[in-house]
């Protein structure tokens, strides 16, 4: 069920982000805390449980072998689901994923993807037989704004957590379990356009009113490995030019906190 | 309930109650000749009914209360409103103080409208009646809404509205605080950051010894003002 | 029942875990977890981690399920992917939809149903990692968020199983021993009245067997019960001193 929030409370958070103020006094560019927890989950290969404020949503990872795609003969294969599930919010419901799940769970596997953060070639076993398929899921239990950026670290920490279950398979022809193959360490940074302002990681309420988000994801090396414009609103060139700009010092920051959740000083 | 009443009792659904002659009230069940607690709360005890005041969970509308609701739909003879409650209640043209005629609700009162209404039937399909035509009552143009558990209410208006005058005579707002749990603060930007921040210390620690004494002591030192002097 | 017997599950009397026969693994609730939902609680029971959320009452949708005398309690059991070994594949399959049917009526037996007519009392029970018993967890953890959702109700529902291995009756089957055991009996008791209120079985077991494991489970769904009520109670008995008042003042 769809919740509506007050055309009052609406003017009132338009008041405030008008005059450079949000609901829980932060800065317009400032995380609320964040909390990166690796490794919770045994029967996953790698998990992470992230806490962005009130938002919680833990990550785990499963892989067993398969066959590659037949022009990637050569290539492990990545999957990546995120389940919005009704535990969640009062706005979600039982069912497949619906488009806000998908949006999620693509804009979240284009970091990886596109930022090479897997060494899909490490997980080629037999070529054009046998490769380890990564499966990827993002478990939304408690939704108050912002899943892009707690869904991204959440991945990057469980990827940075999971050892290939060589043991637990047979034809992985390998006796001992090792670390997944990773290369880079790849976070997003999500901004928010509320009428002429840009704020980072949106709470809930400012959510419901925001116009347009943008969603960066830069790797360690500050290259733009995926980006997002979503929702109805639109961006100018120059503040996109900003978002990126701003995005170098917060991917930096919440590399830092993914490696340290994993205990890893860096890749 | 008094906020130097130390000791508390909480009772949990199940627990049986020890009182001697009261007959079983709100948030309790009889059952061979014994009084539990329904509800996850505190006892109480009135007029001969043993209570359980709840400490949790969603508003039970009951006639007469004063809520703030927010207008979800709108029909050509009535708008239904969201009070919090399990079930959304109906606000007939009726119950407006304006002539609507049949199918022009939508120029008085639209979707995402915030009223300040009046519960005037609960039926027991739990279909709720509610009017907005009566002293006091009104539709909501400017301010914010914030939400507390409603079994909060009492603490944030506390004994004899000492709380809710305080923060209306620190914060300079006008504040309105709904059965349901919604409240409504209307003011300067700055009061009124400084009234929901208020709230939330009321709503984290409304069982605290000394909590108006506490709250005072904030809002002295955030808006500056000393009323005791 | 999987009955292959080439794991040994006793030796020199004792589990493989180490617990005497009648022993329950390591309980812990907490209640109140949640931001969004009405009522919560997370449980972990032995490797179990488990979430429970309750909604509502809230209105009833689709409208067709609708109960004019009263409200219905709808229990979602939902495992996540990465919970086992192998991975789930998401969405509700036919062992998942049984398990939220039998923990709906569980639950809707003591909750004081008819004083929301048309509404929906919605419970959601996530396994988060799941390691034997996960059912028996889940009712467990839904009873306190329904509790700490304000909801009224008779009484609390506790649950546990019994079982057999190596033709011993045990409370509380581990993971190897639901896998290569001979028998499981998960139970949901009503502590209050004594009644039972989710019963299941499978494997083989005699009478005498059945009455053992049942005795088993009763004494440990009234453990099961004192640990519910104390999540409850430390989430609500809180009374601050003074002292942090001036502290989350400081804070503010």
């Amino acid at each position: 069920m769809k919740e509506i929030l007050s055309k009052i409370t609406k003017d009132y958070l338009h008041r405030m982000v008008k005059e450079g103020k949000r609901i829980d006094d932060r800065d317009m560019l400032e995380y609320r805390d964040i909390e990166i927890k690796a490794g919770e989950i045994e029967p996953a290969e790698g998990s992470a449980r992230v806490r962005l404020g009130d938002t919680d949503v833990y990550v785990g990872t499963k892989m067993e072998v398969g066959e590659p795609f037949p022009d990637t003969p050569n290539s492990g294969v990545l999957t990546t689901s995120a389940e919005l599930i009704p535990m969640a919010s009062p706005e979600y419901e039982a069912g497949p994923p619906g488009e806000d799940a998908t949006e999620l769970a693509r804009v979240v596997d284009r970091g990886v993807r596109e930022g090479d953060v897997v060494n899909t070639t490490e997980l080629c076993i037999e070529e054009g037989e046998k490769v380890w398929v990564l499966f990827i899921d993002i478990h939304v239990l408690d939704y108050d704004g912002n899943l892009f950026d707690a869904a991204g670290m959440g991945v990057m920490a469980a990827l940075l957590d999971s050892m290939v279950p060589a043991s637990r398979f047979e034809e992985a022809e390998k006796e001992e379990d090792y670390p997944l193959p990773v290369d880079h360490v790849v976070v997003p940074a999500t901004f928010t356009k509320i009428k002429d302002q840009i704020l980072l990681d949106s709470q809930l309420e400012e959510e419901k009113i925001a116009d347009a988000r943008l969603t960066v994801s830069l790797n360690e090396n500050d290259e733009i490995v995926a980006m997002q414009k979503g929702l109805r609103g639109v961006f100018d060139y120059e503040s996109t030019k900003e978002c990126i700009r701003k995005a170098k010092s917060i991917c930096e920051q919440n590399r830092q906190k993914v490696l340290d959740a994993v205990g890893r000083e860096n890749i | 309930m008094s906020e130097n009443e130390t000791k508390r009792e909480l009772l949990l659904p199940g627990d049986k109650i020890e009182e001697e002659g009261l007959k079983p009230g709100k948030g309790t069940f009889k059952k061979d000749g014994n009084i539990y607690a329904a509800k996850l709360g505190v006892k109480t005890v009135r007029k001969g009914y043993v209570n359980v005041a709840a400490q949790s969970g969603r508003y039970e509308p009951s006639e007469g209360d004063r809520v703030i609701g927010t207008v979800t739909d709108i029909d050509s003879s009535y708008w239904t409103v969201d009070v919090n409650a399990p079930s959304p209640a109906i606000l007939h043209v009726n119950d407006v103080p304006w002539r609507v005629d049949y199918g022009d609700t939508a120029s008085y009162i639209n979707v995402g409208d915030a009223l300040l209404v009046k519960i005037t039937d609960v039926d027991e399909q739990n279909k709720m009646q509610i009017t907005i035509d009566d002293e006091g009552l009104r539709k909501l143009d400017v301010g914010q809404i914030i939400e507390i558990p409603p079994s909060q209410v009492p603490r944030v208006i506390g004994r004899g509205g000492s709380m809710i005058s305080m923060l209306k005579k620190y914060t300079g707002c006008k504040i309105f605080v709904g059965q349901n749990g919604r409240i409504w603060i209307d003011g300067e930007l700055e009061g009124q950051s400084i009234a929901v921040k208020a709230i939330k210390m009321i709503e984290e620690n409304a069982q605290a010894l000394g909590l108006t004494e506490a709250i005072e002591g904030f809002l002295k030192e955030k808006t500056g003002k000393d009323f005791d002097e | 029942m999987a009955s292959d017997k080439d794991m040994k599950l006793i030796e020199d009397g004792t589990r493989l875990d180490g617990r005497d026969f009648d022993e329950l693994r390591d309980i812990s609730i907490k209640a109140g977890v949640l931001k969004r939902a009405d009522g919560s609680a997370y449980l972990e029971w032995g490797k179990n981690k488990i979430m429970a959320a309750v909604y509502g009452p809230r209105e009833m949708h689709p409208r067709h399920a609708q109960e004019t005398t009263k409200a219905v309690v709808r229990a979602r059991y939902n495992m996540a992917a990465f919970s086992v070994p192998d991975r789930k594949r998401p969405g509700p399959d036919r062992r998942s939809i049984e398990i939220s049917k039998l923990v709906s009526e569980a639950l809707e037996k003591v909750v004081f149903t008819e004083k929301y007519p048309r509404s929906v009392i919605d419970v959601f029970v996530e396994v988060l990692q799941a390691s034997a018993g996960t059912r028996c967890g889940g009712l467990t953890a839904a009873s306190v968020a329904l509790a700490d959702a304000g909801i009224p109700m008779s009484d609390l529902v506790a649950s546990c199983a019994s079982g057999k291995i190596e033709g011993q009756v045990v409370l509380d089957l581990g993971k190897n021993e639901d896998n290569y055991g001979q028998a499981d009996v998960p139970v949901g008791y009503i502590p209050r009245t004594g009644e039972i209120c989710l019963l299941q079985m499978d494997g083989n077991l005699t009478e005498e067997e059945y009455e053992e494991a049942m005795d088993m489970t009763i004494d440990a769904c009234k453990e099961i019960y004192e640990i519910q009520k104390e999540a409850l109670k430390e989430k609500y008995s809180t009374e601050l001193e003074e002292a942090n008042l001036d502290e989350v003042i400081k804070e503010a």
